[in-house]
């Protein structure tokens, strides 16, 4: 199940993490990763699934990124800051001791059928709408105004794709924890972009470095009993060192 | 026989309650070149990005037709700092066959190997030729172009305006064209509009440019000399 999982959850987001690139939002993942923890922190406490309790928690956050931008014009990295912060703060004065460690990088055990068949769909339900906006949103990055004179609804597509990252953001943590699920769609797309030369190949490669990362890890994980969610970044992270060599 | 193609009545647009384009009212025909006339800051950005549907507004905008494509000026469009992206992908945007796009390179005068080549990674010439060719290759009836020559030498410039001449004689397009350079209003416009955030003169560039509307366009100190030559 967990290697359904890595296929399907980590090509995914490696997938979308290509588009986060353009958008100039690689940045910004790793505090919507850290955005999860209080939701997760609620899910250990009371036992229930950490992606249901990160999800919320991730769209509030970026509700609250959104609404400060439109009031104060502030840089969204800045807002970003503020929001994730805080969150982190908050989750750390009720979270147990015993709990932060897979709160940070993830519980692999807590993977049973039901949460596998919920993120294969759900994975596959991002990859499906974010192949859909993929064009579009690449014009827009060219040029909003070229992507609007071609009746393009730059803003619909912009909700369509936070909320894409947020499903990501929230299925991850499962396996890598609030900590790490920036990792599982920056690296990949940073490896991709090392090795491609149009955008078919940079969104494909993409896809394939983020299964073959979660592979990878869950692989060592068997060997070596260690945690898989620094497993796993540390698989990108080398495949990414990998791909400096062969850059196009 | 050509109608009106676009009519514009008492538009107005304003940007956090500042007046940008005050009781505007034109027509333009089909086929005709209006360009558009202004010094920085008197709405003629304003008004295309208005025109296509891109800005709030108060007033009537009437367009006889939906196939109209727009350029924003090429300092805005983005050339680093992208996705992957190649030539050919990006005019897969939009849709049309591979033998129209290789069709439109050439009547631009760009070699269909340039398709090949990385987005941006084209010379400035090159890459507003390549613009120029986007938005002709699914055949509008009407082109807006802001500024299509900035950032390019004058003879590139001469090429450019010589290129959208060619095609809208041999299109029977209708183009609206943003422009600071006066001597392109001879050459090319069937009709002018003057703007300062208002209509300050609307006609034949013989009838309407005179040493008058351009101080009142664009202030004092404007020396005017017409060049008479063969």
């Amino acid at each position: 199940m967990a290697v359904i999982i890595a296929l399907f959850l980590g090509g995914a987001a490696g997938y979308l993490g290509t588009l986060m690139l353009s958008q100039r939002m690689a940045l910004v993942a790793g505090p919507l990763g850290h955005l999860t923890l209080p939701g997760i922190a609620l899910a250990l406490i009371f036992h229930f699934d950490v992606s249901l309790g990160a999800f919320p928690f991730v769209i509030l956050g970026v509700f609250f990124i959104w609404l400060f931008e439109m009031n104060t014009k502030l840089p969204m990295e800045a807002l970003t800051a503020v929001v994730f912060a805080t969150g982190v703060a908050i989750t750390f004065l009720f979270l147990p001791e015993e709990k932060t460690v897979p709160a940070l990088i993830g519980d692999i055990s807590q993977i049973n059928f039901p949460a596998t068949l919920g993120s294969v769909i759900l994975s596959g339900g991002v990859f499906l709408v974010t192949k859909r906006i993929y064009p579009e949103m690449a014009l827009a990055g060219i040029s909003e105004d070229l992507a609007k004179a071609q009746r393009i609804n730059v803003k619909r597509n912009h909700f369509l794709y936070l909320l894409c990252i947020a499903l990501i953001v929230a299925l991850g943590v499962r396996i890598v924890g609030g900590l790490l699920t920036a990792a599982l769609m920056a690296i990949p797309a940073c490896t991709a972009r090392n090795l491609s030369v149009n955008l078919v190949q940079y969104s494909y490669r993409g896809f394939f470095f983020g299964s073959l990362s979660c592979i990878l890890g869950m692989v060592v994980f068997q060997f070596t009993n260690l945690p898989i969610g620094p497993l796993i970044v540390i698989a990108s992270a080398i495949l990414f060192l990998i791909s400096l060599f062969f850059r196009r | 026989m050509a109608g009106a193609i676009l009519t514009v009545k008492n538009l107005n647009v304003a940007f956090d309650g500042e007046e940008v384009i005050k009781d505007l009212t034109f027509e333009v025909q089909e086929r005709e070149t209006l360009i558009i006339l202004g010094p920085n800051g008197a709405g003629k950005t304003t008004l295309l990005r208005t025109l296509i549907g891109l800005n709030p507004y108060s007033g009537e905008i009437f367009w006889n037709t939906r196939r109209i494509n727009y350029l924003p000026p090429q300092e805005l469009v983005q050339r680093k700092g992208l996705l992957p992206l190649s030539v050919g992908e990006f005019f897969g945007f939009k849709k049309v066959s591979s033998e129209k796009v290789s069709n439109i390179f050439l009547d631009v005068g760009l070699d269909p190997s340039l398709l090949r080549r990385r987005f941006g990674a084209v010379s400035t010439g090159q890459f507003q030729r390549m613009l120029i060719a986007w938005a002709l290759v699914d055949q509008p009836k009407v082109l807006l172009f802001d500024e299509p020559t900035s950032g390019i030498d004058i003879g590139g410039q001469e090429t450019i305006y010589s290129l959208l001449h060619r095609f809208w004689r041999d299109w029977d397009l209708t183009i609206l064209l943003v422009t600071h350079d006066l001597n392109v209003v001879w050459e090319h416009a069937s009709n002018v509009l003057c703007l300062n955030k208002k209509s300050v003169c609307y006609g034949e560039p013989r009838e309407v440019i005179t040493p008058k509307t351009l101080e009142e366009i664009y202030g004092t100190g404007i020396k005017f000399y017409e060049h008479k030559h063969k």
